[in-house]
Order: C-alpha cells, then sequence, then structure tokens
C-alpha cells in the first residue's frame, strides 16, 4: 500500500526536550502523499509532540525536517500553513455563534472588490463543499446548534478545504457517534485517494487499524514500531505501546495483579443509569465503604461529565444517584458537600486558591464544622498545621502563599482539605497527573490509608497505572458507556486497554 | 519549584528579593496610600484654606454617603460582580421614606403618611426587596450583574419618579433627620454612621465565615464551588447588602441635603465604584477590603474638595476626576499583573 516514492515529508533524528526531560529521542519519521498513517502510543509517548513540531507549534528542536525533500524548518504556524501543512486539534477550535458558511470560511472570506463579503457566494461554496463530504446542513444555520460531532466534521471539513495536503488530526473520534466516524473515514479515504497526507492520532486501536495504511507506534519519545495495519493487530499494538519488561523506571503494571475480592459492606453511592445527553448512556455502579473503585477509560469517555455529576455540579438527564440509602439530587455542589461527597477535580488551578495562605485552602471546607460565626484563625492553623505534617507537605509552613509550592505538594493540599473531617464519599480526578514519583506513592499512601478507615473512594483517570495502582475494582467506559468491569480478577494494563 | 530554591538560600542573600516581592506584591495597597499622600500635599501647598480642621471636618462629610454606600459595593466587588444600581437604589430608598411621612401641605404628593418607624421599616423593605430581585436575576436566572443592575437602576428610577411625580419632598422621620443632619459633640451623626458602617462591614469581611467565603468566592469561583461553598448563596447576598447599604445611604442622603426627589443621587454610582477601585480592591475579585475603600474615599474626598480650594475652571474639574480615576484604573491592572508575577 506504501507508494514507492519520494516522501512528502521526512524527519529523521529528531530530539525535542523541555526543560531537561526528553519527550522525543532521536525519532525518524516519513509521510507520503496518499497515505493515511495512524500513530499510536500511550499520553506522553510523544506523538503529539512529534505532530506540534510538523505542524509548526514548536519551533525549537533538533534533528532534521524535510519537506519535498528540501530542508525547512517552520518558525510558526502560520509557516506551516503556508506550506500545506494543517492540524485538527482535540479540542473544538470552531466559533460556535457563526453560521456554518463563515466557519468554514473562517479568515478567507469572499470579498468583492469593495472589500464586501459575498455571502450568497460563501453560502453557496460551503454548501457544494460540504456535500463533497457527505455533510448536508443548511450553511447559514448558526454551529453551535448542531451536534458535537457534525461540528467537528465541519472543523475537519474547513482544515481541508483550506487547501492542505498534510492533514494532522488529532482524536479525531472520541466525540463521534459510529455514523459520524462512518463519514469521517470515507471523506478521509476521499482525501487520500485525491493525494492528501493524512496522520491520524488516536486511542481508539479498532479505528487506527480500520483507516489508515501504515501504524507507528511511540513509546516513551521514541519510535519504537512501524508496520502496515494490515499486518498487525490490536493486541500486537498494545504491546509495542506498553512493552514487556520494566524498560522504565518505577512499576509498569504490564504484569497481571489479582484484585481483591469485593467488600460485603453496604454501598455509600449507588448510581442508576445515570445519563447525560452525548456524554454518559445508562451508567450504574456502586462505590461501597473500604473500596476504592477505580473508572478508567479514554479522554473523552465521559468521565469528567460522571464526576461532576457525582459532586452536584452537572445534573444527569435521567438516572437517580443513591447515597447512604437515600435517593437524591444535589442542588448544588454544596448539597452534595452535606450528604459526605467530596471531590477533587483533575486540574489544581480549579481547586486552590493560589493567593491565600495553605492554611485556608485546606481549612475552608471545615470552616461551616469548627465555625458557626467568626472565624478561628487559630483553630484553622492547628488543623492545617496537622495536615501538613501528616501529608509531609514542603516547605511545612501553612503562612506560605499556595502559589509558592510546587505542584506535587499543591496536590496534597487539594487532598488535605477534605481529609480533616473526611466524607463519607471522595471522588478523585487524575490524581497523580504530572507527579513524580515520589509524590505519587505519597498520594497513593494517603489514599489506602483513606480506604483503611473505611472511605468510600473513587478514582477516575485516564492513565491505566492511576487507575490499577489504586483500584480495588476498576469499571472501564467507553464513549460514555460502562463496557467492562474488573471485580476479583486478574487485570493489566493491555487488559484496560483491550477493555476500552 | 522557587520556594525549594529560596529555602536553601542564605537568609542574607535572599532578603533584597523577597523585600522587593513584598513590594510588589503590595503595589495594590501602597500605590492608593501615596496617591493620597501626594493629593493632600499638593492641595495643602497650593491652598491655605485646604489643609485646616474644619476643611478636614467638610471632607469627612462629604464623603459620608458614598462611604455608606460603598461599604456594600466593596463585597460586591471581592466577589468580581459589579452594581450599577446602587445610587439609583439609593434614590428610591431616600424617596419612599420621604413619601411614607406625612409633608407639608404645600408639598403635592399623593403620599401615604405613617409612624417614623414604620416608614423606616418599609424604605429598607423596599431597598433589599430591590436587592433580592438583583440576587435573583444574577443567580437563578443567570444575568450578568452588569446587565442586570443596568435594569435595576432604570427600574428604581422608575419607581423613583412614580412616587414623586416631579415633585419634591422635604419631611423624612425624626430619626433619619437626626442621623442625617444632626451631630453629637460636634461630629456629624453621619459621619458617625458611615465610620460604623465601614466597621461593621470591615468586621465582616474580616473575621466572619461569611467574610471569608466572600474572598474566596472573587478569588477563585470555581475552587470554591468545587470545595462545596454555596457560591450562589454569597453571591446573592453580597447583592442584597449591597442594595441596603445604598438604601440607608440614600435615606441619610436625603435628610442630609434636606430634599427628597428624581436624580438626585446620580454622582454616587461613579463616586462609589470609584472609591472602591481607586482604594485598590481588585476588580477580579478575591483582594482588597474595606481599608481599601476608606483610602480610595479619602482619595476622592480631598480630590473634590482641593479642587474647590484652587482656582481651577470648574468644567476641567469634570475632566480631571476622569483622568485620576483612569490612572488609578491602571494602576489596579497593572498591581494585579505585578503581583501575579511575583508569585510565579
Amino acid at each position: 500500500m506504501i507508494p514507492q516514492r519520494a516522501p512528502i515529508l521526512e524527519l529523521r533524528g529528531i530530539t525535542k526536550a523541555f526543560g531537561g526531560v526528553e519527550a522525543l529521542r532521536g525519532v525518524d519519521f516519513a509521510l507520503f502523499a496518499g497515505e493515511i498513517h495512524g500513530l499510536v502510543g500511550e499520553n506522553g509517548a510523544g506523538k503529539s509532540t512529534l505532530m506540534k513540531i510538523i505542524a509548526g507549534v514548536h519551533a525549537e528542536f533538533s534533528g532534521h525536517f524535510a519537506l519535498d525533500g528540501k530542508d525547512t524548518r517552520f518558525r510558526s504556524t502560520r509557516d506551516a500553513h503556508a506550506a500545506g501543512i494543517a492540524m485538527v486539534h482535540q479540542e473544538l477550535s470552531v466559533a460556535p455563534d457563526l453560521s456554518v458558511a463563515e466557519n468554514v470560511f473562517l479568515g478567507t472570506q469572499p470579498t468583492n472588490r469593495f472589500g464586501l463579503v459575498q455571502w450568497r457566494r460563501m453560502a453557496r461554496e460551503a454548501g457544494e463543499q460540504l456535500a463533497k463530504f457527505g455533510i448536508d446542513v443548511d450553511p447559514m444555520s448558526r454551529l453551535g446548534d448542531l451536534p458535537i460531532g457534525m461540528q467537528q466534521l465541519i472543523e475537519i471539513a474547513r482544515v481541508l478545504f483550506s487547501g492542505a495536503r498534510i492533514v494532522i488530526l488529532d482524536e479525531p473520534t472520541s466525540a463521534l457517534s459510529p455514523p459520524e466516524v462512518e463519514r469521517l473515514f470515507a471523506t478521509l479515504r476521499r482525501l487520500r485517494d485525491e493525494g492528501c497526507a493524512i496522520v491520524f492520532i488516536s486511542h481508539f486501536i479498532e479505528d487506527i487499524l480500520r483507516v489508515s495504511d501504515t501504524v507507528t507506534v511511540f513509546r516513551n519519545g521514541r519510535k519504537v514500531a512501524e508496520t502496515e495495519s494490515a499486518a498487525t493487530s490490536k493486541a500486537a499494538l498494545i504491546e509495542a505501546m506498553i512493552g514487556k519488561g520494566s524498560e522504565a523506571l518505577g512499576e509498569t503494571y504490564t504484569d497481571d495483579i489479582m484484585l481483591p475480592p469485593p467488600t460485603d459492606r453496604p454501598a455509600v453511592l449507588k448510581a442508576d443509569e445515570l445519563t447525560l445527553a452525548r456524554s454518559l448512556q445508562d451508567v450504574s455502579f456502586e462505590a461501597r465503604g473500604g473500596e476504592v473503585l477505580g473508572i478508567y477509560g479514554f479522554m473523552g469517555c465521559g468521565q469528567l461529565e460522571l464526576a461532576r455529576i457525582l459532586f452536584g455540579k452537572i445534573k444527569p438527564d435521567r438516572g437517580t444517584l443513591i447515597v447512604g440509602g437515600e435517593p437524591k439530587t444535589f442542588a448544588s455542589t454544596a448539597a452534595a458537600r452535606r450528604a459526605g461527597v467530596a471531590f477533587v477535580p483533575e486540574s489544581r488551578r480549579a481547586m486552590l486558591f493560589h493567593q491565600e495562605p495553605v492554611y485556608k485552602n485546606i481549612s475552608i471546607s471545615v470552616l461551616g464544622r469548627i465555625s458557626a460565626l467568626l472565624l478561628k484563625p487559630a483553630r484553622e492553623r492547628s488543623i492545617a498545621a496537622r495536615q501538613v505534617e501528616q501529608l509531609q507537605i514542603r516547605p511545612a509552613a501553612v503562612e506560605l502563599e499556595l502559589g509558592m509550592l510546587s505542584g506535587g505538594n499543591q496536590q496534597k493540599v487539594a487532598l488535605a482539605k477534605w481529609l480533616s473531617y473526611p466524607p463519607r464519599l471522595l471522588v478523585l480526578c487524575e490524581p497523580t497527573r504530572g507527579m513524580d514519583v515520589g509524590a505519587k506513592n505519597d498520594v497513593i499512601n494517603i489514599v489506602r490509608d483513606l480506604r483503611a478507615k473505611g472511605l468510600a473512594v473513587i478514582v477516575l483517570s485516564t492513565e491505566p497505572e492511576t487507575v490499577l495502582s489504586l483500584a480495588d475494582r476498576i469499571i472501564v467506559l467507553k464513549r460514555g458507556a460502562v463496557v467492562r468491569e474488573f471485580t476479583h480478577e486478574m487485570v493489566s494494563k493491555d487488559r484496560l486497554l483491550q477493555a476500552a | 519549584m522557587a520556594s525549594s530554591e529560596s529555602a536553601t538560600v542564605p537568609a542574607d542573600r535572599k532578603r533584597p528579593r523577597s523585600v522587593g516581592r513584598f513590594l510588589r506584591s503590595q503595589m495594590r495597597n501602597i500605590a492608593p496610600f501615596l496617591t493620597l499622600i501626594c493629593l493632600t500635599g499638593f492641595f495643602a501647598a497650593a491652598s491655605p484654606s485646604f489643609a485646616t480642621l474644619d476643611n478636614f471636618g467638610n471632607i469627612l462629610t462629604q464623603v459620608s454617603v458614598t462611604g455608606i454606600i460603598a461599604v456594600g459595593l466593596t463585597f460586591v466587588i471581592l466577589c468580581a460582580e459589579i452594581d450599577l444600581s446602587i445610587a439609583s437604589i439609593a434614590n428610591v430608598t431616600g424617596i419612599a421614606v420621604a413619601y411614607f411621612t406625612l409633608q407639608e401641605s404645600y408639598v403635592n404628593i399623593a403620599n401615604v403618611p405613617m409612624p417614623g418607624w414604620a416608614a423606616v421599616m418599609l424604605a429598607l423593605a423596599l431597598c433589599a426587596l430591590l436587592g433580592v430581585v438583583n440576587a435573583f436575576g444574577l443567580t437563578v436566572i443567570g444575568i450578568p450583574s452588569f446587565i442586570m443592575t443596568l435594569a435595576m437602576m432604570q427600574i428604581a428610577a422608575g419607581i423613583s419618579a412614580l412616587l414623586v411625580r416631579g415633585q419634591i419632598a422635604y419631611k423624612v422621620p425624626d430619626v433619619i433627620t437626626t442621623l442625617g443632619s444632626g451631630s453629637i459633640g460636634g461630629i456629624p451623626c453621619i459621619v458617625i454612621v458611615a465610620a460604623l458602617m465601614l466597621l461593621a462591614g470591615h468586621l465582616v469581611l474580616t473575621y466572619t465565615r461569611f467574610g471569608r467565603y466572600v474572598y474566596m468566592v472573587g478569588g477563585n469561583r470555581e475552587a470554591a464551588e468545587y470545595s462545596g461553598l454555596n457560591v450562589k448563596l454569597i453571591l446573592g447576598s453580597v447583592m442584597v447588602i449591597a442594595a441596603v447599604c445604598s438604601g440607608i445611604g440614600g435615606m441619610l442622603g436625603v435628610a442630609h441635603f434636606g430634599s427628597a426627589q428624581q436624580n438626585e443621587f446620580d454622582t454616587y454610582l461613579l463616586d462609589s465604584i470609584a472609591a472602591v477601585v481607586v482604594g485598590g480592591t481588585s476588580l477580579f475579585g478575591g483582594r482588597g477590603g474595606i481599608g481599601n475603600t476608606i483610602v480610595g474615599l479619602f482619595v476622592l474626598g480631598v480630590l473634590n474638595n482641593g479642587l474647590d480650594h484652587v482656582n481651577i475652571d470648574s468644567f476641567l474639574k469634570i475632566l480631571i476626576r476622569g483622568l485620576i480615576l483612569l490612572a488609578a484604573l491602571v494602576i489596579n491592572v497593572y498591581a494585579q499583573r505585578l503581583r501575579e508575577r511575583s508569585v510565579d
């Protein structure tokens, strides 16, 4: 399938470091006109970094970069655009309040000689071009009124119409329904046949295998495999992605581990058929005291929404929550807090007050218990000091402004705020993301302590290691639905990835 | 990262850096104070009649109504919201308290006389109700406070117009007359009331749980919500507090000016916002407080009063006030940026 001619894009020995950490180490990569090239690898394996180099986002790197056989250096994304390279990022970047036609022609609207926009021509051409890709919408309708999947298709269409001959798609299918995925694939195949080169990044290995001609696998900043799609399988790709043996430092969770038998304690929380438009479909599970429930899935699988439903931030369209035996509909996060639920979001920025001292960050969750009307700053400080000592937060100064602490220590503060008067259920999103090994182990130990005290803990993560290192029971979410539950059985990273 | 570095640096070497950092982080408190000192020095040098005890008393009296209104507004701005209806609510409350008081026979208003305490209670209930409407629009319907209070500004002005119908009322209940225009031991009561309300506002913001929540909601609303605070309740409360403070300011203002009429308080909207912001309370929320508002009040009071003591074209004064407000806003935004940099 690979055409036997010179590559349109050729990279050799690409190395890129961020602050001393090597994200890419001597990677070779070639892309041919008329091929769809799939990229797989875990989070942080280097595939996005490489694509950002190609799209001109990262201008600083070492190695050899040739376009059409000529040495090239992009200084910015504008240079890359001018050379016909376009990237569709995972997050939508459309203008929802503009019409479909305006989005298609964003920045390149047809104008007459007075500089006025030719609306009728724009609408007609947008309609024609979208129709070519099987998208049948009124070009003058507001983009934001369309389903997310359709918006994503239109964004992709815009990039394709801009005349790009190299198109990079980062996780394009995570928000799409199966028929929309089919439509996207049909479009990609047609573009390939017209001579475009397409890079397709996805966590969904089945999708990669179905649409791409070639697959490249990344691990730890290195390219570890490149094969024809027809000649490989999901299991082989997963094995290449995560590697066997202990190449990386620390535990890799590549071997099977045995989940403990389920506890017979009563359920602290029971979720029954939670459904949220475009995010969740009939999600049901139980969280029991003294147990850590892991919820694993790829980015965009509905985890973020699920966690926010549990803490009263989002109301589900359908389904019930039963907390401590009583059905609850949380009117606010304060109501969820009163019912004994605590929540640590995936982003520290959304959790902490960077301008305030550490002790105020810790005491905020207990003010209601320790003071009726007047604050008791001495009491707050002593509570905070105890947490700082127990969790070994460094530097151990409760008066210090939170923003002065390192990321790992900030994460511990985020946990500390819930520990002075522990809740019945603790919901943790990505509790160890971006942490070094030491801080990770500290967090793991904190969660184990809480479990020993009888708390129910729910850990939601897109990193299999996080779930495997913490959970006693694991459920896997895929496109908003529970697809697999692991209870008292063997589980490993590749089994999780297989399920998702 | 930065903290672990500075922890290993010997104390004598890190001193200059941390002093600089401290000054930068305190920019928002230092700048208004410097402004106040410069303005006072300038006017004292420019006019012999400025720096006298009598004139100091004048300045205090002149800023009192603004001060009472600014107490509530400080709460609102600390939450990173705004209230544009404060002056209108002050006006309608002042008119309402006169409306419920028996007027002289030559005042041609179809009013509803009541005992003094009842008139005061009804007027307070009115401003609280308007505050609740603001709170409802902001938190339940989800209208941005800027727009919601813009509508309320018009609504309150409309109620005022309907109550007085272009007439002027003069009588208010005795207790309001005393508080607004009486004095105790040579100190005007309105100054004492303003001082007490500023003190109360400071105590609430500094020493109560509610005050802490106000700062937390202003500092990072998302984090406040994820910490289980009832953000909507807190935002609603500050809107009601602002309306009630405005109402009190309006009632005392009517007694102070000696009349209640349409558009009497129009200048107080800009003055109150200016006092809070010039004082250094962050427009982005979470930083500042009543102490800043007091400094801001004095900056405005000294400026307004001082300009009357020097010989300047009175039409130019309006422009000068505008320019000084602009300068304060620039400092406010710049102080925020300096601070963020010093934390990084």
